[in-house]
């Protein structure tokens, strides 16, 4: 891949930044907008930036598809898991008050538990979809 | 409403698509101007950040140029009118746009907006209702999400191991 060197130095310096407000996005949602869903869609957004402007190969070195198939379904079971934890423990499916020892600082723990599982989710998949449309248009 | 003329006149499905991330970008804005900044994030993440591309995406393995279709179409024209008119018929009974008093307003949304620190120590109410009050809802969508990506990876990428063209692996 030859871009245009401004352009390559340009994607290189806001890299990091995506992904420090993809973070923030992610951390921040209890208190500000945002949460699991647009915390995981802006980090798969930095994937495919780095994947437009330096390659697939430079984007899957960071990224590699075992670590993003197995991304897919590890959400999901971080945010089933979290309900069953509820279960064990003699409570309802998703009720978050028992991890931890007050009610309302374990729905604080379940709520942040829950949104990493959407987060991991979200970035798997779509990560994988343009990984995959890429690799088919080859 | 120019945006989306534009798109229906367009021939150039790139165009199209670009088209389309701009009324994405003009949908949040308008969420933002409705106080709605969870949804106008999303919106402009996913409808005009991540559909966009991957439109592209598809626009890089299909041709780009729409058809100018055979007929002309009257039905297809007639049904979306008659849709529409029907949705603008509907709102004429909606009460009054950010009434107070709306049953929306006075079921359980006060209840949560009163007891959202208390009981979870979560100031956002929208993400107290999302992943706390609304669990199942969101367990769900999650899953949507996971099954749609599973979904495309194996039509995508399934087809790919069976046979190096389109349609080449018959075993």
């Amino acid at each position: 891949m030859t871009l245009d060197l401004i352009l390559r130095i340009g994607t290189k310096l806001i890299l990091p930044f995506i992904l420090l407000f993809a973070l923030y996005v992610q951390f921040h949602g209890e208190y500000g907008p945002g949460g699991g869903f647009q915390a995981g869609v802006i980090t798969a957004g930095m994937i495919i930036l780095l994947a437009i402007t330096f390659g697939l190969a430079a984007a899957q070195r960071v990224a590699p598809w075992a670590l993003v198939q197995r991304m897919i379904p590890l959400g999901v079971l971080i945010y089933a898991g979290t309900g069953v934890i509820g279960l064990l423990l003699g409570k309802n499916y998703l009720d978050y008050s028992v991890l931890s020892h007050d009610a309302a600082h374990g729905h604080v723990w379940g709520i942040f538990l829950v949104e990493a599982g959407v987060l991991v989710t979200v970035a798997g998949t779509m990560t994988a979809l343009f990984y995959a449309f890429v690799e088919r248009g080859r | 409403m120019v945006v989306t003329v534009a798109i229906v006149r367009q021939r150039s499905l790139l165009g199209v698509v670009v088209l389309a991330g701009i009324y994405s970008f003009l949908m949040a804005s308008v969420l933002i101007v409705l106080d709605a900044v969870d949804v106008a994030m999303t919106e402009a993440s996913v409808g005009a950040g991540i559909s966009t591309v991957l439109l592209l995406a598809t626009l890089h393995l299909i041709k780009t140029t729409e058809m100018r279709s055979v007929r002309r179409q009257i039905v297809p024209l007639l049904v979306v009118l008659g849709t529409g008119a029907m949705l603008v018929w509907g709102t004429i009974v909606l009460p009054p746009f950010g009434s107070a008093d709306t049953p929306i307003h006075r079921h359980v949304a006060p209840r949560y907006l009163a007891d959202t620190i208390k009981e979870t120590h979560v100031p956002n109410a929208v993400t107290s209702v999302l992943a706390d009050y609304r669990g199942y809802d969101t367990l769900g969508e999650t899953t949507v999400i996971f099954t749609a990506g599973i979904g495309v990876l194996l039509l995508l990428r399934g087809r790919r191991r069976s046979g190096p063209t389109d349609g080449g692996g018959t075993l």
